[in-house]
């Protein structure tokens, strides 16, 4: 911290006097022209990467999504149709959006959830349990896998009607997992003519989704776990802590900073759900924003580029929302 | 992804099961194929020269397509000119080991100067939107609205010139490939057919007629149940599979030219017509197969291969399921047959199938030389040289010969030559995005839930609007 400040000092704690007068009152600093021509360098490479391959196509998206355009005709075709697609979107396919932007929230709370399961086996790994090696192994197994993987797994082996593991053990009826849109639980919305709810087979999948994530997780607050100082653990248990109390009052604080990085990941995990919902040919009531995105992008015979656009800036104002509050929260505690 | 397409597979992909003189035959062909290819010097995957034979420079390697190909294949088709006319180019997404050795036997038939780039099939058709802006000369494609739809935008050539030396072609494929403004822009090359397929010894064992009228089929179906066997494998994962019933209810209630309207964005889906579909739809489903949303139709197939189930409206590509060479007895038992009428004004005039085939860039780098092959691949001599590498399609043109073909290949063409008319199936009807996205989903939830129908109705008809048709 200290050079840190000395560096960003602009009053100088320490003034040599000859060079300060010289130069007038030109910032001090410790970096040579060398240092400076490469901190550019390494500052404005990938700050220019991150303008073109992040903003310039959210921005194209923005700009996208209020025209119409079948992503064949001539780009002097591109018509713009002001808020069009955003009223197709959320009037004529509010029976896409709704359901899908309800299932990112579940997906949102559920998996922050496994994230808790996750840091719970790592808890109780880390304390070195007999063959603690060979559960950590089975638990990250599934990390290794693609989650589309996942998904191709889960259906053939698991949810399948006809041959799946557990319609096998079921003794009732089969029951159809994946393409069964059924609720489990549905409720009214004031604005919508329809119910909004968990659909079986989004649960189906969640349970897929957890398998994989928990391991995910776990590993992560492992790796934290071995960071925490021992002695503060012993600290605890000398001025009497129980289990609980040593790990919410001592051992949570100290994982601060894994926590955020868990965070953020299991955000963004959850609101870019794509690939197991796609891998399985998204049943009914599995529809999440990433597959309405690529629904009306991608495909044969002409894209739907300005609704897939709008379905897309839907998804990153999600997405701006929890990186302001987050970038927000970050800065507001590195002041303190 | 591979497995389970999210829309029908095109001929291209899934063909007919192959008997074991096939099989045979098939084999040896590839293998001269692929011998053939590399002695070109093509990379895998990326591009294959096909030479005229007297100006290549593996001359034994050439003779290998030809050889194990009819014999009348290796004379000059009437088309084909001096291959002074230059280099083609052509786009191909024959990409499997045997559809490429295939296609290049059938290219070379043309005896002109081919470039031909082929690309996983699965990639040529999701970024074909992106390609068609700087095709190759020639390219392959599919017939009905996805072929009208880059037509009407003016991205590919009009050949109806090609079409008057086509000569066997009958008048159902003519009008598969027909644009709007009446001018060809598709040259078919194969298809297959969708049909209700059967076990004959099961129907033989327990004395199954095969139903002619709508009755009958309740009828039938009824007495299935009765029997204790399934009356209906049911199959929608993908929320394709089911789009071939809604086709065949409609082109029976209300008749072809009714489905190509409706095809086409000019009818509406609240219309009283499309609910008599859903009524009539509604009186099978009691005999489906239940849950039928989450099954691929390979397990649809599967209940037909085990007898537990009875019929199961698919295309041919149902006997691919299975191993040719431990159910080779299930593979021969398959067979289907039309649709049954349901408004005696129809009648069974209609079929479906799909058919792929090619079309021209608009503005061909080579125009004469894109003609003259397409009008090679359109001859009985092109689809002869394929089909003897790869057996597993039945040819568009009438006067291919057909002596190769299984049971279920000849029933096929059989069938479709003495259609009226040929859909193309829902997907490949009507606008890509509104059969998956809106009709699709309406059926999957119809099924789910047949009361729903009307709110579904409602709302497909409401999405519609906001699609532009040709």
């Amino acid at each position: 911290m200290t050079v840190t400040d000395h560096i960003d000092d602009t009053t100088p704690a320490v003034d040599p006097p000859a060079r300060g007068r010289r130069r007038r009152r030109r910032r001090y600093t410790t970096l040579s022209k060398g240092d400076r021509f490469w901190l550019g360098v390494m500052v404005g490479v990938p700050a220019f990467l991150h303008l073109i391959l992040v903003w310039v196509p959210a921005l194209a998206t923005t700009a996208l999504s209020f025209t119409e355009w079948d992503n064949l005709a001539p780009l002097t075709d591109i018509r713009a149709v002001g808020f069009q697609n955003y009223w197709f979107i959320f009037t004529v396919f509010d029976t896409n959006l709704f359901p899908a932007l309800f299932n990112n929230f579940i997906l949102v709370f559920w998996l922050f959830f496994c994230s808790a399961i996750g840091m719970l086996l790592a808890y109780l790994l880390d304390k070195n349990l007999r063959g603690g090696r060979v559960y950590q192994s089975i638990y990250y197994f599934p990390v290794v896998l693609s989650l589309a993987v996942v998904g191709f797994i889960w259906k053939s082996t698991m949810f399948s009607r006809d041959r799946g593991l557990l319609n096998v053990i079921w003794p009732g009826e089969p029951i159809d997992f994946v393409g069964d849109g059924t609720k489990i639980f549905q409720f009214d919305i004031p604005f919508l003519d329809f119910p909004l709810g968990l659909s079986r087979n989004f649960a189906a999948l969640l349970i897929a989704m957890a398998w994989r994530h928990i391991g995910y997780i776990m590993v992560m607050y492992l790796a934290g776990l071995k960071g925490v100082d021992p002695a503060l653990r012993e600290a605890a248990s000398i001025d009497g802590c129980n289990e609980w109390q040593s790990f919410r009052n001592v051992v949570f604080p100290a994982l601060k900073p894994i926590n955020v990085v868990v965070a953020v990941i299991t955000v963004i995990e959850a609101l870019r759900a794509y690939d197991i919902i796609a891998a399985l040919n998204e049943p009914r009531g599995t529809e999440v924003m990433g597959t309405l995105v690529t629904k009306s992008l991608l495909g044969e015979g002409g894209g739907r580029v300005g609704i897939g656009s709008a379905y897309g800036v839907v998804l990153l104002l999600l997405c701006l929302g929890f990186i302001i509050w987050y970038v927000y929260n970050h800065y507001r505690e590195t002041e303190q | 992804m591979s497995e389970q397409p999210e829309r029908s597979p095109s001929p291209s992909k899934v063909g007919f099961a192959l008997n074991r003189r096939q099989l045979i035959v098939g084999g040896a062909a590839a293998a001269g194929g692929a011998a053939f290819l590399s002695a070109c010097g093509g990379d895998d995957d990326t591009t294959a020269t096909t030479a005229a034979p007297e100006a290549t420079t593996a001359p034994e390697a050439t003779t290998a397509p030809e050889a194990t190909t009819a014999p009348e294949a290796t004379t000059a088709p009437a088309t084909a000119p001096p291959a002074d006319l230059g280099e083609v180019t052509f786009g191909s997404n024959y990409s499997d080991e045997k559809p490429k050795a295939g296609m290049a036997a059938a290219v070379a038939v043309s005896g002109l100067d081919v470039k031909i780039n082929t690309v996983d099939h699965n990639s040529y058709q999701e970024n074909f939107n992106t390609y068609i802006q700087q095709p190759d000369d020639v390219m392959a494609w599919f017939a009905g609205y996805r072929m009208r739809a880059f037509a009407s935008k003016g991205v590919v050539g009009d050949i109806s010139d090609v079409w008057t030396g086509l000569g066997d072609m009958s008048e159902g494929f003519k009008n598969a490939s027909t644009a709007l403004d009446g001018k060809q822009y598709f040259v078919p090359f194969y298809f297959y057919a969708w049909g209700l397929h059967y076990r004959k010894s099961l129907f033989e064992e327990k004395g199954y007629a095969i139903p002619v009228t709508w009755d009958e089929f309740l009828a039938l179906c009824e007495q299935m149940k009765t029997d204790g066997i399934t009356p209906l494998a049911g199959a929608n994962d993908g929320r394709w599979p089911q789009m071939g019933m809604f086709d065949m209810l409609n082109m029976r209630v209300n008749g072809y030219d009714f489905h190509v309207s409706l095809m086409g964005g000019k009818e509406s889906w609240t219309d009283d017509r499309v609910k008599e579909v859903f009524a009539k739809w509604a009186e099978l489903l009691p005999y489906y197969q239940p849950d039928a949303n989450g099954r691929t139709w390979q397990d649809g197939a599967n209940v037909i291969g085990d007898k537990s189930a009875g019929m199961f409206l698919l295309g041919n590509f149902i006997t691919s399921n299975f191993d040719g060479a431990t159910q080779q007895d299930i593979i021969d038992d398959i067979d289907f047959f039309l649709f049954p009428e349901i408004n005696p004004e129809h009648g069974q005039d209609a079929i479906e199938a799909p058919i792929d085939g090619f079309m021209m860039a608009a503005s061909p780098k080579n125009a004469d030389g894109s003609k003259a092959l397409l009008g090679s691949l359109g001859t009985k001599e092109a689809v002869e040289a394929y089909i003897g590498v790869d057996p597993s399609v039945v040819a568009a043109n009438g006067a291919a010969d057909t002596s190769g073909y299984n049971s279920l290949q000849q029933k096929a063409a059989e069938l479709v030559g003495g259609s009226k008319y040929i859909a193309q199936f829902l997907d490949r009807d009507t606008d890509p995005s509104f059969a998956a996205d809106v009709v699709g989903i309406g059926i999957a939830d119809f099924i789910a839930d047949p009361s729903k129908i009307d709110t579904i109705l409602d709302t497909i008809e409401a999405q519609k609007a906001t699609y532009t048709f040709e």
